[in-house]
Order: C-alpha cells, then sequence, then structure tokens
C-alpha cells in the first residue's frame, strides 16, 4: 500500500456528533476534558436507510439516535443535506437473566433498516437476546373541535351540548414518534451478532453464535431453526458463527461467516435445516505466515454481500477479501488493513484486542470498500484503480469543511514528518463501525462515543 | 560487535539502569515509571507495559489479567517474532543479541509457555457479571489446544508432566495464586473460596485443599472442563459468587494493610532470584557454554522448575504491585 494522494474522493467533514456527559455531572478534575464520556454513549452500530435520509445508530446505554438529511434549500445552497437529529429512543434495557444469574446488556448490536411503504419509517434493532421491530413515525397535525370532550380533554356534559360540529385536523409541532412494534424475544440461547432483513421483505433472520433463526414479522413467538452448529458435546466446540446476511435479490440465499475464517453459503430451498452449505469459501493457509495467532486473526468478523449481489466481502482481524461468488477457493481481491499489526499480535492478544470485530463497508456502485483500524483511522480502497487512502476521525485536526488529510502508518526506520510509527498508535481509539450512503459520496464513521458524517467534496 | 542503542531497535526496551530503578521501586511502593512514548493522563485507564498507548482495561480487569512474564528487558512481540521463525535456535546468529546483554531471545519453549499460561487466565476470567463472549472463548480455546498439541508432539509435555506430577511446584494460573497467596498471608492459611471454586470447576470435587495448584499436565483436563463450564453456564452463579468473594476478601485485606505489612508479603518470596546480576550472570554463564540448543535465557528444559518459579516470582510481585497501586 502506498501513500496516495489521488484517491478517488475527497472527503471533509460534515458534522461531529458527540456524547457526553453535561458538566455538571463530570468528576470535577475533568471538566475542561473533552473527553468525557460514559460507556453507555459508546456507539456500537451505524446504519444508513435504503434512500440515505435516515441515518441510525445504537449504542451501548441501549439507545437509538436517527438522524435525519435535511432538505436541500434554495435558501442556503452551501448547507448541502446536512444531517441533524431526527429521533432518538431508548431501545432495550438491561434485564437479568434469573435463571443464569447473568445480566443481559443492552447494548444494541445492530440495526437494519426495512424499505420504506408509507408514510412511517421501520427498524429493527437488536441487542444480545431480543429483537424489535419500531415504528418511526411523525406527527405534524392534531384533530381539533371534539364534541365530548373540551381541548384539555374534558369530558363535557352531554346535556350542554346544542349542536355538533366535525373536528378538523390543525398543524402543531412536528413530533416524532417512535413505537414498539413487534418484540421477538427468548429464541437465542447465545449472543445475536447479526440480523438481515430478506429481500421478500417479509422475513428476516437472526445469527447468535451458534444457530440462525428465521423470522417473519408478523410472528412473534415463533422462528424457524434454520442453521444449527451447536455440537451434541460442548466440549468439542472449536467454531462459532460470527455474522450472516441474506443475498439482496435472492431470498432463499444467505451467507454465514465462522471464526475459522470460512463462509457459507446456503440455500433455503434445499431443506429446512441449512446444516449443508451450497458453497465453502476458504482461502487455503499461507503456511509462511503460520503462527500460532493464525486462527484468531483468520477469524470473520464482518460480511457483506455487495450491492449487486455478485461478491462478498469479509474482514478479518488484519485484512479485507472480496470473494467472487462463483469461485469458492479463494478470493478475488485482498486488500491489508493494517499489515503493520502482524508483528504486534501478542501484545494484541494479551490486551485483547485481537478479538476486535471491525465492520466493513461497499459504497453504492461496490466500487470502493471502507473499513476501520485503530488511532481513529479508516481505510478506503478503490478496486477498479488499487488506491487506497487512510484518513483519521478526529476533532483536533480537521477545521470545519477542511478536506481530510490522509494519514500514514510508518513502521520503522526513519518517521517522515506527518507520518505515526506503530507504536504511537492508540489502541484505545477503534473504528468498528461505520456506514456508506447507498447512493452517494457520504459516510458515518462512528469512533467511540463520537459520530463522524464527512462528505465528497464536490469540485 | 555493534550495541544498537534502543532507538535504533526502534523498541521500548529498557537499559540497565533503568531496571534497577523498577526494582527499587517496586520495593519502596511508588508507583511504576511506565515506559513507553506517549502516555496520556486518563486516571481510569490502566497500561499494559507492552503496549502502553493501550486503554483498554478498567481497574477491575487490571488485577485479575496478569502481564504476561515482563521482564524489562524482553520486548515479547520480539521475542514471538524471532522465535517463530526458526524453531531450532542457530547459536551463532544469537550471541550478537544476547551479548549486548539486555536484549535475550528466550526459547521458543518459553514463548509458548508463556502463550499457554495467558491463555489458560483469559479462559479463567470469564466469570463475569455478563455472560462471557462465547467466539472469544473459544479462539482461546482453540489455541490452546493448539500449543498442547505441538507440545505433546515435541515431547515437552511429557517432560513437564514427569516433573510437575504430586507436587505442586509450579503454579500456572499465576492470578489464582496471587488470590491464593495474599488472603493466606492474612488469613493464616484459611480455606479461599474462589480458589476452591476454580477447582471444583476443574475437578469436580468440593474437597480439593485450596494449596493445591495447577500443574501443567492437569491444565488439560482444567482445559475440557473449563470449557464445558464456560460454555454450559452451569455453575456461573456460584463461581461468580464465590469468585467475588474470594476478590472483595482480598481487596479488603490489601487495603488494610500498613506499610510495614506490605513487607511481609514480600517476606516469603525468594529473594535470590531478584538479583539481576546473577540472572545475568547465569545467562552469560550459558552464553559460554554454548548451548546446543542454542542461546536461551534459563537453562534447558530440564530446569525449567526454577525458571518458572522465577518468571512465577516475578509475576506475583507485578500483580501485587499493579494492585496496590490501583487502591
Amino acid at each position: 500500500m502506498f501513500f496516495s494522494p489521488f484517491f478517488k474522493y475527497r472527503f471533509w467533514k460534515m458534522k461531529c456528533f458527540s456524547r457526553y456527559l453535561p458538566y455538571i455531572f463530570r468528576p470535577a478534575n475533568t471538566i475542561l476534558s473533552s473527553s468525557c464520556h460514559t460507556e453507555a454513549d459508546i456507539i456500537s452500530t451505524v446504519e444508513f436507510n435504503h434512500t440515505g435520509e435516515l441515518l441510525a445508530t445504537g449504542d451501548k446505554g441501549g439507545r437509538v439516535v436517527i438522524f435525519q438529511r435535511e432538505q436541500e434549500s434554495k435558501n442556503q445552497p452551501h448547507r448541502r443535506g446536512e444531517y441533524n437529529v431526527y429521533s432518538t429512543f431508548q431501545s432495550h434495557e438491561p434485564e437479568f437473566d434469573y435463571l443464569k444469574s447473568l445480566e443481559i446488556e443492552e447494548k444494541i448490536n445492530k440495526i437494519r433498516w426495512l424499505p420504506q411503504q408509507n408514510a412511517a419509517y421501520f427498524l429493527l434493532s437488536t441487542n444480545d437476546k431480543t429483537v424489535k421491530l419500531w415504528k418511526v413515525s411523525e406527527r405534524d397535525k392534531r384533530p381539533e373541535g371534539y364534541n365530548l370532550k373540551d381541548e384539555d380533554g374534558r369530558l363535557r356534559d352531554p346535556s350542554m351540548i346544542t349542536s355538533l360540529r366535525v373536528p378538523v385536523l390543525r398543524p402543531m409541532d412536528l413530533m416524532v414518534e417512535a413505537t414498539p412494534r413487534r418484540v421477538f424475544a427468548n429464541a437465542h440461547t447465545y449472543h445475536i451478532n447479526s440480523i438481515s432483513v430478506n429481500s421478500d421483505y417479509e422475513t428476516y433472520m437472526s445469527a447468535d453464535d451458534l444457530r440462525i433463526n428465521l423470522w417473519n414479522f408478523e410472528i412473534t413467538n415463533q422462528s424457524f431453526n434454520i442453521v444449527d452448529i451447536k455440537p451434541a458435546n460442548m466440549e468439542e466446540l472449536t467454531e462459532v458463527i460470527t455474522a450472516a446476511e441474506f443475498h439482496p435479490h435472492h431470498c432463499n440465499t444467505f451467507v454465514y461467516s465462522s471464526s475459522k475464517g470460512t463462509i457459507r453459503l446456503c440455500d433455503m430451498r434445499t431443506s429446512a435445516l441449512c446444516d449443508r452449505h451450497a458453497k465453502f469459501f476458504e482461502e487455503p493457509e499461507d503456511p509462511s505466515n503460520r503462527s500460532f495467532f493464525s486462527e484468531i486473526i483468520s477469524s470473520i468478523s464482518d460480511v457483506k454481500f455487495s450491492h449487486s449481489g455478485r461478491y462478498i466481502m469479509t474482514r478479518d482481524y488484519l485484512t479485507v477479501k472480496v470473494w467472487d461468488l462463483n469461485m469458492e477457493n479463494r478470493p478475488i481481491e485482498t486488500y491489508q488493513v493494517h499489515d503493520y499489526l502482524r508483528s504486534k499480535l501478542c501484545s494484541l492478544y494479551e490486551n485483547d484486542c485481537i478479538f476486535d470485530k471491525f465492520e466493513c463497508v461497499w459504497n453504492g456502485s461496490d466500487s470502493v470498500i471502507m473499513t476501520g483500524s485503530y488511532n481513529n483511522f479508516f481505510r478506503m480502497f478503490d478496486r477498479n484503480t488499487k488506491r487506497d487512502v487512510t484518513l483519521e476521525a478526529s476533532r483536533e485536526n480537521s477545521k470545519p469543511r477542511a478536506v481530510l488529510k490522509p494519514r500514514k502508518v510508518c513502521v520503522g526506520g526513519k518517521r517522515r514528518k506527518d507520518e505515526i510509527s506503530v507504536d504511537s498508535l492508540d489502541f484505545s481509539k477503534k473504528i468498528l463501525h461505520t456506514a456508506w450512503h447507498p447512493s452517494e459520496n457520504i459516510i458515518a464513521v462512528a469512533a467511540t462515543n463520537n459520530l463522524y458524517i464527512f462528505q465528497d467534496k464536490v469540485n | 560487535m555493534p550495541v544498537e542503542t534502543q532507538e535504533e531497535r526502534g523498541e521500548t526496551a529498557s537499559p540497565v539502569g533503568e531496571i534497577q530503578l523498577l526494582r527499587w521501586s517496586l520495593l519502596s511502593w511508588e508507583p511504576l515509571p511506565l515506559s513507553g512514548a506517549s502516555l496520556r493522563s486518563h486516571d481510569s485507564w490502566t497500561c499494559s507495559l507492552l503496549v502502553p498507548e493501550c486503554r483498554l482495561w478498567d481497574p477491575v480487569h487490571v488485577f485479575l489479567t496478569p502481564v504476561v512474564p515482563q521482564w524489562p528487558f524482553y520486548n515479547l512481540d520480539t521475542m514471538f517474532m524471532r522465535g517463530l521463525k526458526r524453531k531450532c535456535f542457530d547459536g551463532e546468529e544469537d550471541i550478537e543479541g544476547t551479548l549486548a546483554g539486555i536484549k535475550a531471545i528466550p526459547s521458543y519453549n518459553l514463548q509458548r509457555q508463556s502463550l499457554l499460561d495467558m491463555s489458560l487466565v483469559k479462559l479463567q476470567l470469564c466469570h463475569m457479571l455478563v455472560e462471557p463472549n462465547l467466539c472469544r472463548s473459544v479462539l482461546i480455546a482453540n489455541t490452546v489446544r493448539q500449543i498442547q498439541e505441538e507440545m505433546t508432539q515435541d515431547g515437552t509435555w511429557q517432560m513437564i508432566n514427569m516433573q510437575n506430577t504430586g507436587q505442586a511446584s509450579v503454579d500456572r494460573l499465576v492470578s489464582t495464586d496471587i488470590l491464593c497467596r495474599s488472603s493466606r498471608e492474612q488469613a493464616e492459611g484459611k480455606h479461599v473460596p474462589g480458589y476452591s471454586t476454580f477447582s471444583k470447576d476443574f475437578e469436580g470435587d468440593q474437597a480439593q485443599d485450596s494449596s493445591e495448584t495447577m500443574s501443567t499436565a492437569s491444565s488439560v483436563q482444567a482445559l475440557r472442563n473449563l470449557q464445558s463450564n464456560v460454555w454450559e453456564m452451569e455453575n456461573s452463579q456460584e463461581n461468580k459468587g464465590n469468585f467475588q468473594k474470594s476478590l472483595d476478601q482480598i481487596f479488603e485485606t490489601l487495603e488494610n494493610k500498613s506499610p510495614n505489612s506490605v513487607e511481609d508479603l514480600f517476606s516469603e518470596v525468594d529473594n535470590s532470584y531478584y538479583d539481576l546480576d546473577t540472572m545475568l550472570t547465569g545467562m552469560m554463564s550459558n552464553t559460554k557454554m554454548g548451548h546446543c540448543d542454542g542461546l536461551e535465557p534459563f537453562p534447558s528444559p530440564t530446569t525449567t522448575t526454577s525458571s518458572s518459579n522465577c518468571k512465577s516470582d516475578l509475576n506475583e510481585l507485578d500483580h501485587i504491585v499493579e494492585i496496590l497501586v490501583e487502591s
């Protein structure tokens, strides 16, 4: 990978949303610090809806915050569609499993939008155990002029009513309300890591470490188990499911990835229980790179279909790989995200960083892929030109509307100006969750408790 | 031969002067000078000495996760990087590095052993309030299995087996030994509920004596039992409760300590191992002997016990200091 100032897109910072404790709640010694946030503010998932008009984020505290893009107005042409907070609601609460005497975290693991079919928006949000379907709707009118009750709501004395009137709808301040429409609970023994809406828009699947269940949106008390890799004897367990996704166009096809670096594509038409894969994607191991950590770093943390449905992209600890569905024996493209960490694997194993689950995303045209790294860096790879760029999501370095400067990590030897050495990387600042607008070059990057929205500079 | 400076090496190894300062600090209870380039002053985070910039652990976890045998003059990653490239050490190549006196290349066995220790401890720490991450547990367990298979093939497994059976000489699970030892100091040999719970996990026998330590020989069995325990969550409530209890017990006893009694903690520690000169001399003499296995900082596997003791004793020291610094 080389330093590439001529990457196709040049991003500038549109907005940064941060969650912090209000000043009055901060400990005295951090009053002036900008980094005092609670653990509940850490963003755990980011997702654009199908039109890109809405952007949903979930955090560790079980809250969902939805941002909406402003309509472009002729009065302020330079404010090209900024995102502002649209709705905030508490999706999941912490629970306690009395049988096992364990807490169930309220952290939102994934959010997936349903395509819009009427004026309301629907999304699925999930924590470790329960999936919920939320309806987000606007209310900007209210009826006035009831016969039987006052404007305050008090009942009127029927004997005092002399005439009838028809209630009329009058405009009111816009109110966005979120209501839980379905709660899909008690179907997962292990922690849910993925949800995926099927292209038929009637079913969706939820995947935990050992099982995948298929749900119908209308039915909450039943689900079909379509994959089960739990061994009869738990002592023989060596592999878990790490991510799963439906094909974007074929409602019978889905893929799931494992901790051993394999991807299985299954066809639900073959049998009710898809234990036998239709395709099995695995790259043979490189013997020269073998170490004790080979298996851990080969564990796939995210799998995403391309918008076309022809390719899948997988993220393991050090690389991003693009696979053609028609070729199972190796990926067609492999991109090194942060290969300089290969020599640091033992430290990263010791401090558990090696288990970090990075996500990866496609852009709308499937020509560029993006994924996060440490030190608030995130990387983009152009599949056509084979160029790549490293950018940083940080408040200090970028003035508003300044173009993001490409960053470089130097591995050893002489460190040029503006380069960062591997030993100075901050491993607590990791970008695990990113999202790309479905049709435009707008990206959302979650850095701990900050959400950055970047836009491609229009020349 | 040229001796590289620290900058030239680009590593965070400390020169000899700092090692001695470090040792002095340990005995006098001042906060450890943490090495590393850029330290940020976040009070709520703690550092790994290996990755100083890492701010991942909350103060609870730092008690429980030991720093891997952290000799100040080892860079663990270099250790692994060099070791993994060749299984059989070429003595001549390594003389340069070792005669610098500080950068010793440990044996592949030592690397492997420390990784095994680290992994076993990580598996143990799964008994927390929230259900442990199954993927992480599976990956760590697979790593342990891989190491054990390799050790069995090497024949190292049998050697250690023969040494350790019957005698509780080597404690592989360092953090539990800390729990044992600290509370034993105070409680005059009182039964440690936390440790016995672990024993219960491993052996399924309630009457296990808390002073019985886990040897590597039984760690395979331990691993299997631990696996099924972690993954089935059968005894989780009990484990959690007891573990919490033992933790609280230790924190209490440590907080109540007066500075004088702190030294009593160290009184049992065998000071001979802390004589840096002896250790270095030992290394040098090994070097000069031109060991057939190549250079190792410790004697050959036949005397692994003493080296591991040395290593684990320093581990304990690190742990105790970390606990005290935090409290």
